[in-house]
């Protein structure tokens, strides 16, 4: 039951992924997007990581790919023009990247420890409470650091966004 | 569902397959990045390599029976958020001086 819920979901991530590069126009690659981060939230729960699911759905599928789909209908994006230009960048740079992916997922193969094995409801150790406790304690100045970086990812963007750059 | 379904699959799933699918996912977004003109979709590539990553994290996080793969990966998201925060604002900025969303024409550095 594990490895066909594993196979259905990594399938919709990868057909969803392949999806977003294949589309021309920005808010179908959003939406696809959108279908990648629900697959991996579920592959994260099947991890046992609940509230890291829970986050990736909130966060990334729900807050940023708004976020996204604002400024895509904000620009009024179209859809891009085709142009013959990139026919030599896709002769050299796909088998490039197949050879890359075979040599990762060969290199992954060989060293991944073996025998490990991964069976729902064996880890629970990513609950809110376990998550919140390791949170405040052992990274308390990482956590608090985040914030400084968000108040001025704030301050960026609003400095940008001004009328007079 | 079939016996013979459940039978050919493994009972349990093996850790690589998690960490082969968080390498496909990277390669392919790696190519979206390289071969996309639309800048926007470009920086959707980039929110994919990092969600590959993610998975590698939690993944391993699993296999060490520990919380702190977690944390990363939450620092991670928090890191993309205002990563697209800022992106999203420089390319509103982008748009208003250029007009335009292809990277091909916004290449050269003066105006």
């Amino acid at each position: 039951m594990d490895a066909l819920l594993f196979l259905t979901f990594a399938g919709i991530a990868v057909l969803c992924a392949i999806n977003l590069i294949l589309q021309t126009h920005p808010i179908s690659s959003a939406l696809s997007l959108v279908g990648v981060m629900g697959a991996l939230a579920v592959l994260y729960l099947l991890l046992g990581g609940a509230f890291i699911a829970a986050v990736q759905l909130i966060v990334y599928a729900g807050a940023v790919m708004v976020l996204f789909l604002f400024v895509i209908m904000l620009l009024n994006a179209q859809a891009e023009r085709t142009t013959s230009k990139p026919a030599i960048r896709a002769w050299v740079s796909v088998p490039l990247l197949f050879t890359f992916v075979i040599l990762l997922a060969s290199l992954i193969i060989q060293r991944a420890p073996a025998g490990a094995a991964v069976r729902f409801g064996e880890f629970t150790g990513g609950s809110v409470a376990n998550v919140g406790r390791a949170l405040f304690t052992t990274y308390l100045l990482p956590f608090e650091i985040t914030s400084i970086l968000i108040l001025i990812a704030i301050l960026g963007a609003i400095v940008l966004a001004r009328k007079e750059i | 569902m079939p016996a013979e379904i459940t039978q050919l699959l493994p009972a349990a799933v093996p850790l690589s397959w998690y960490l082969v699918l968080s390498a496909i996912l990277f390669t392919l977004g790696v190519a979206g990045f390289l071969f996309r003109r639309n800048i926007i979709t470009v920086f959707m590539s980039i929110e994919l390599m990092l969600n590959a990553v993610n998975l590698t994290f939690v993944a391993f996080s699993y296999h060490l029976k520990q919380v702190d793969g977690h944390i990363f990966s939450f620092f991670v998201m928090v890191v993309a958020a205002a990563e697209a925060t800022v992106g999203l604002a420089i390319i509103l900025t982008v748009f208003k001086n250029r007009a335009t969303l292809e990277i091909d024409e916004v290449s050269s550095m003066k105006l």
